[in-house]
Order: C-alpha cells, then structure tokens, then sequence
C-alpha cells in the first residue's frame, strides 16, 4: 500500500503533466509544476476522488503546495 | 479594386481513409473505404451499426509526427490533449500538419498576420454527453473545469493559435456539413481583404457519439447497409439508403500569393472562388436550387464561365434525394459542357471516406487539389447501378474506377443542414 505522500504525488504527476523528479514535496503547484487555475481546480477534484473526501472550496484554495495537500488528507481521509 | 490572389501552400488530413495525404489519397484514388463497424461505443441497438471512424491515430504521436521535440514539449502538449474532444485533436493535428507544410515560419514579424478559420459542425458531443451523464450521476461538484474549454466548437482554432503563436484573425464559422467550406472561403475573403496575408482554414468533427447516431438514425439519414460496411456508401446509385457518418478533419493553409511567392513558398494550387447560398426551404432537405445558386456565386467569384470548370467534386453524400437534387443542380449550372466526357465530370469522394460533417469541406478541398495535381478524378465507388433520373443528366460519374484528366480547374461542393451552401473553385498552380 502506497503512502498517502505517495499517492499525491502520483496525482500530480499525472493531473500536471510534469516529472517525478519536479514533485518535491515543498512545490508549488502554480509558481513551480506550472498549474494554472483550472488545473489547481482539477487536481482537487481528483484528490477527492482519489481519497474519497470532500475538501471545501475554501479549504481547496489553501491547499498551494504538495505539502498542504499531504496535510489536508492526513488531518480529513477516512483512510 | 483588384483582389488579392489566394494559394495554398499546405495541406493537413485526419481521416476513415488515413491521418496524411499521402496515405488518404492514395486509398480515394484506389477506392479502399474506410467504413466499418462502430467501435467507439456499442452501437449494437442502433439501426446503422457503421461508421468511418480515425484508425492508428494517438494524438500526441501525430502531433510530433516527422519532427523531433524535446520530452517537455510533448508532456505539456499530452497533458493538454488529455482535456480535449477527439474533433479538438483532430484539427489541431491537421492545421498543424498544413502549417508544417507550407514552411511558413510564424514569428514576431508576421504573427499579428497570419490568423485562422477552423469549425466543426457539431463539436464536442462526445465530451457533452459524457459530462451530462456526469452531472446527472455525481452533481455539479464533479463537473471538469475543462469542461467547457474541452468541448466548444473554436477550441480548433483557439488551441492551434496558442500552439504556433498565431495572433491574426481567430474564428470557427459553424454551418452543419458546409463548415469546413465556409471556414476556407471566408478565410479567402479575410486574405484577399487585407485582414490577414495568411490562414489555416478548414474543419473537424467527431460525431461517432451515441447521441449522434441516435439521432441521424431517427431522422433515417444513415445507411442501414451493416453487413456490408464497405460498399455502404454509393452515391447516386439505386440502392443508396442514406449516409456514413464519418470523423476527422481536413485543413488548408492559405496565403496571399505575393507573400508565399516572397517567402520561395511551394504554391499547391490557387483558391480562385468562392460562393455561397441559402435555401429558404427546409431544416433538413436540400431545395436544389440552393445548390445551384452557391456554384453559380463561385464561378462569378472566380471569372469563369461554366466551361472551364473540369471537375466536380461533389457533396454527394448517397441519400437519395440530396444526390439526385445535386447531380440536376450540377447538369443546370454546367449545362451541356456537363455532358462532355473528357472534359467534365463528378465524383463523390463521399463514397470512400463516408459523411465527415463539418469537416467534409476541408478533406474534400484536399482531394479537389490532389486531383488538379497528380491529373487523377478521384472514382465514385460502389456505383453498379446509376439511378436512373441521374444517368439520364449524361454526366461522367467516374463510376468505381480513377480516370486520369489534366484538369485546370476544379469545384468542391458542400451542403448542409438548415439550407446552407458553399462552393469552391480551385485552379493548378
């Protein structure tokens, strides 16, 4: 079983089309993986989906780096 | 004031008949249909069961075809494609693959010069459809941000202007089964205005959907021939029951003839007319006299008398009153010039490639300049049997064979649903 820090990063990789290697855990997705807003948008979709939550608009909005995103899952998963 | 002349320098296909020129002329010319059973869904409770789908075909693959780009290239072009319809696809690759053609460099100079004409007839419905299903199953939350920049019929033109840095007029004329004709012929008028020295024109469709075919099924505007999938288009023969729906895109690049000519430019062929109509007459039948009047404008467009025209390449799509209403609009245009064997004929590349909707226009301008090229009338397959109100016009139909013609001047027909016209007239370069 994956880690949740590995599954993200997974969703990353394929929601931004970018390299394993860019996904450092402090990136950020607009400033570094070079996610623009639909894509920050949809990558939140697919993180719900992934770790089948819910994450509020103004949670989502907070969630900029690949970091948050571990944090946000590991303080809501039901995993 | 005299017109700006207007040539075309490159050429970009995806087709049932094969995704480069070369390819998809070769198959027009031996009559290889590209029809065959639906395998974009299952079409097993549907009335028509067939279709001519795009095969071998990954866009990002024929994107890139015949150049190298570095990995970072590709990954950004694959992330993007992710989020697009297939007719999006299609018609990026083609332009792109006209663009390639033609050598000409976009850059900071001309960029604000160069512009492009792109539509499709119906558009993105494969995204449409599957993005309701979504909302109806899973609400509004689930729905993509891609949605709407997924599906939208000027995503052609838009993606394929970010893509090569085309800052020139950008639209995506949308008029059923003429689109891609429009497209090219109101591009034409943009060069020859002066709003642009250069144009990707053309259209792209993928309407292999289930609503689609349900629809056109309905309506009895497809063959239902589907044990016999490859003989299934027959325009004007007795035994045509309707046409194939069929995907991909066709798209030309034109330029002012004094700019290619500047730039050392290979010239194709020249784009010497233009015409369109309306038929004041009916949602979905065509009135004839509709198809007359836009020939008619083409020919005045271009200078000539019906007398020069040699070759015809019709709307022909084997329903059977639109190819009987065309084949009189031709025989009424071209009086007893139309009667000449040897020096005019028609043909339907329709009966090789099927129906491609919006695109039609686009692959069949490509087929009407290879035909002025190589001196080659494409055939009209699968006529075995004339009907006989069309054999009686006494018009050469190159009947399931190519002829060999040195040809002039030819005319591309297109017709769509709600009435609408266009016609093209090319001239060899």
């Amino acid at each position: 079983m994956s880690t949740i820090e590995e599954r993200v990063k997974k969703i990353v990789i394929e929601q931004l089309g970018v390299k394993e290697d860019e996904v450092t855990t402090n990136a950020s997705f607009v400033d570094d993986l070079g996610a623009d807003s639909l894509d920050t948008v949809e990558l939140v979709m697919a993180l719900e989906e992934e770790f089948e939550t819910e994450i509020p608009d103004e949670e989502a909005e907070k969630i900029t780096t690949v970091q948050q995103a571990v944090d946000y899952i590991k303080a809501h998963s039901k995993d | 004031m005299s017109k700006r002349r207007v040539v075309v320098t490159g050429m970009g296909i995806i087709s049932p008949v094969g995704n480069d020129i070369a390819t998809a002329w070769q198959n027009i010319v031996e009559g290889r249909s590209g029809i065959g059973p639906v395998t974009s869904f299952d079409a097993s409770a549907y009335a028509t069961r067939i279709a001519g789908e795009v095969r071998d075909f990954d866009p990002v693959d024929a994107y890139f075809a015949g150049i190298d780009a570095p990995d970072d290239e590709r990954r950004a072009i694959a992330k993007d494609f992710k989020r697009m319809d297939p007719f999006i696809h299609y018609g990026i690759v083609a332009g792109t693959h006209a663009l390639r053609q033609s050598g000409l460099v976009v850059d900071e100079r001309n960029a604000a010069r160069v512009g492009i004409a792109a539509g499709a007839g119906i558009g993105g419905l494969h995204t449409i459809e599957s993005t309701a299903l979504e909302l109806a199953a899973r609400g509004p939350r689930k729905v993509s941000p891609f949605y709407v920049p997924s599906s939208i019929i000027n995503m052609v033109a838009g993606n394929l202007s970010i893509y090569h840095g085309i800052k020139g007029p950008n639209i995506a004329l949308v008029s059923a089964c003429t689109t891609a004709t429009h497209n090219i012929g109101m591009a034409m008028r943009l060069i020859q205005y002066g709003d642009a020295d250069a144009m990707l024109a053309g259209g792209s469709e993928f309407a292999t959907t289930p609503t689609a075919m349900a629809g056109f099924c309905s309506a009895k505007a497809m063959s239902t021939r589907n044990d016999d999938p490859t003989h299934a288009s027959r325009p004007w023969d007795v035994g045509r029951d309707g046409f194939l729906l069929s995907n991909g895109a066709g798209m030309l690049m034109l330029e002012e003839y004094e700019f290619a000519k500047a730039r050392g430019a290979n010239i194709l062929a020249e784009l010497t007319g233009f015409g369109m109509s309306g038929d004041a007459y009916h949602i979905t039948a065509p009135s004839g006299d509709g198809a007359e009047l836009a020939m008619r404008n083409a020919l005045h467009d271009a200078h000539l008398q019906p007398s020069d025209v040699q070759y015809v390449n019709a709307h022909g799509t084997s329903t059977p009153v639109g190819d009987l209403g065309e084949a009189k609009a031709i025989r009424s245009v071209f009086g007893e010039h139309a009667t000449q064997k040897g020096k005019f004929a028609v043909s339907s590349t329709k009966s090789v490639t099927g129906h491609l909707l919006g695109a039609a226009g686009g692959v069949e301008a490509i087929f009407s300049i290879m035909a002025l090229r190589e001196g080659v009338l494409p055939p009209t397959m699968n006529l075995v049997d004339v009907d006989p109100e069309v054999a009686a016009l006494g018009m050469d139909l190159v009947p399931n064979q190519a002829e060999k013609a040195d040809i002039d001047i030819a005319m591309s027909n297109s017709f769509g649903f709600g009435g609408t016209n266009g016609s093209l007239v090319f001239r060899r370069a």
